[in-house]
């Protein structure tokens, strides 16, 4: 019996519960050639998509996973023991500045929010949200920091070229008055 | 100054300024200084005045602020009105800059974010909110006592000064949670207080709970993942003792005692 490599992908994506990369599934399917894999994640990911399930597959962090969809969070939330992933405006705020400007100094990072970060940057690191990745060569030698791959996976991004630039916010007209959420 | 307040709604100088722009409806790239320093000045002081510590940040901005007025005050030489920037580009600079980070923050928030909108699958039975049956071990006194005296912080915490005349004695609280296993066989330890509303009958469920385990009639046991303790009603089985680790298939936790089913009998009771 031979099975074909979509029904193989498919089923090492579900045993799967964080994100499967197309190398490791290369490896696994005896060295089929990695575009060859690359080929068929996007095929299921696009099924996935238009079948309308529960659950779709989604690139993120430079790997495929399911996913419920997002009108299902109500009823997962009652059924996980866990509360749902909450960040306070102040740290949406700094890690957004992590994320657009990093590798970035803490002082760099006030200097944007006119505001102390010492308490967000702790509990966005605490969080693994962000991580220290260098220091400037500056007198004091000051940490830089960047996000993690954890922060690829909570925002659901494929990796850090996916965040929308924010020349195309401006010209999208968000963040007017109105949209704001703060 | 005995009482300080943390005002949350403007973090920093930044938002407030920001703030005072939308409210005047004002062109961010032509700011009234004059009067948008004022109306700045202004909150400090109700800052101030409702004792709430105002930050260095907001009186360096205060600062900035006052020396732009100034700036825009003094005359500018004829030959310099080329080459002259305009004072007011030292806020305006930082606004939109502060403006493009909140837009980012906003759509950074507004994802599809992982255990808040989204979820991936999970094989955890404690997370999905189940005893995981094999992982069950008997619960230790003090941990017993942990639980308990977590509950009555909780109490506390939530204000409850109330009085109630309590007219319920243990009798009849033992004879409440008997009924109440009789219908479910298991429950959650914290299940138990769900409905106690002072000290008082906290402790009487938690003596109710003592004396109904030392005679046998429920036993507490504890997930070893989560920390958790279940009590189990034993339905008139006699007592018995786990053996931690013992393992031959799902249908030997002592879960369901079943009084008439041989089988199901622990072989140390």
């Amino acid at each position: 019996m031979s099975i074909n490599l979509k029904a193989i992908v498919e089923g090492l994506l579900f045993v799967a519960d964080a994100p499967l990369t197309a190398e490791r599934i290369a490896q696994v399917t005896e060295g089929t050639p990695k575009d060859r894999v690359q080929k068929v994640l996007d095929e299921l990911e696009t099924e996935y998509g238009e079948m309308g399930r529960a659950f779709v597959l989604k690139n993120v962090a430079g790997g495929y996973q399911f996913r419920s969809r997002p009108e299902l969070s109500s009823y997962i939330l009652m059924l996980k023991q866990k509360p749902p992933t909450r960040l306070s405006r102040a740290a949406f705020e700094t890690l957004a500045v992590i994320a657009y400007r990093q590798p970035i100094l803490r002082a760099e990072m006030e200097k944007i929010r006119g505001v102390d970060v010492g308490g967000t940057v702790k509990t966005l690191l605490e969080r693994d949200l962000i991580r220290i990745i260098g220091r400037q060569d500056l007198p004091g030698r000051p940490i830089l920091y960047g996000t993690t791959k954890k922060f690829l996976e909570v925002f659901g991004l494929p990796n850090l070229e996916a965040l929308p630039t924010l020349e195309e916010m401006d010209s999208l007209g968000v963040g007017d008055e109105e949209g704001l959420l703060f | 100054m005995g009482l300080s307040i943390k005002l949350e709604i403007y973090e920093g100088p930044l938002d407030l300024l920001l703030h005072l722009i939308k409210k005047n409806e004002v062109d961010i790239y032509d700011i009234p200084i004059a009067s948008i320093t004022d109306q700045y000045l202004e909150y400090l002081k109700a800052m101030k005045a409702f004792s709430i510590e105002v930050a260095g940040e907001f009186l360096l901005m205060a600062a900035t602020l006052v020396q732009i007025k100034s700036r825009m005050l003094l005359p500018v030489l004829e030959t310099d009105v080329e080459t002259e920037e305009d004072p007011r580009l030292a806020i305006v600079r930082p606004l939109l800059e502060h403006m493009k980070l909140k837009d980012a923050a906003e759509i950074l928030a507004g994802r599809e974010i992982l255990d808040r909108d989204v979820f991936s699958r999970t094989t955890s039975l404690s997370e999905l909110g189940m005893a995981d049956e094999d992982q069950l071990v008997p619960v230790s006194l003090f941990e017993l006592m942990d639980s308990f005296r977590r509950l009555l912080s909780r109490l506390e915490a939530s204000g409850g000064l109330e009085i109630v005349l309590d007219t319920r004695n243990i009798e009849d609280r033992i004879r409440e949670i008997i009924a109440f296993l009789k219908a479910c066989l298991k429950a959650e330890f914290e299940e138990l207080f769900a409905k106690d509303r002072s000290r008082s009958e906290l402790i009487l469920t938690f003596l109710a709970l003592l004396e109904l385990a030392r005679v046998g009639v429920l036993r507490l046991f504890q997930d070893a993942a989560t920390g958790r303790i279940h009590v189990f009603y034993l339905e008139g089985r006699p007592p018995f003792i786990p053996l931690a680790g013992l393992n031959n298939g799902p249908d030997s936790a002592p879960v369901e005692p079943k009084a008439n089913d041989p089988e199901n009998e622990d072989p140390a009771s």
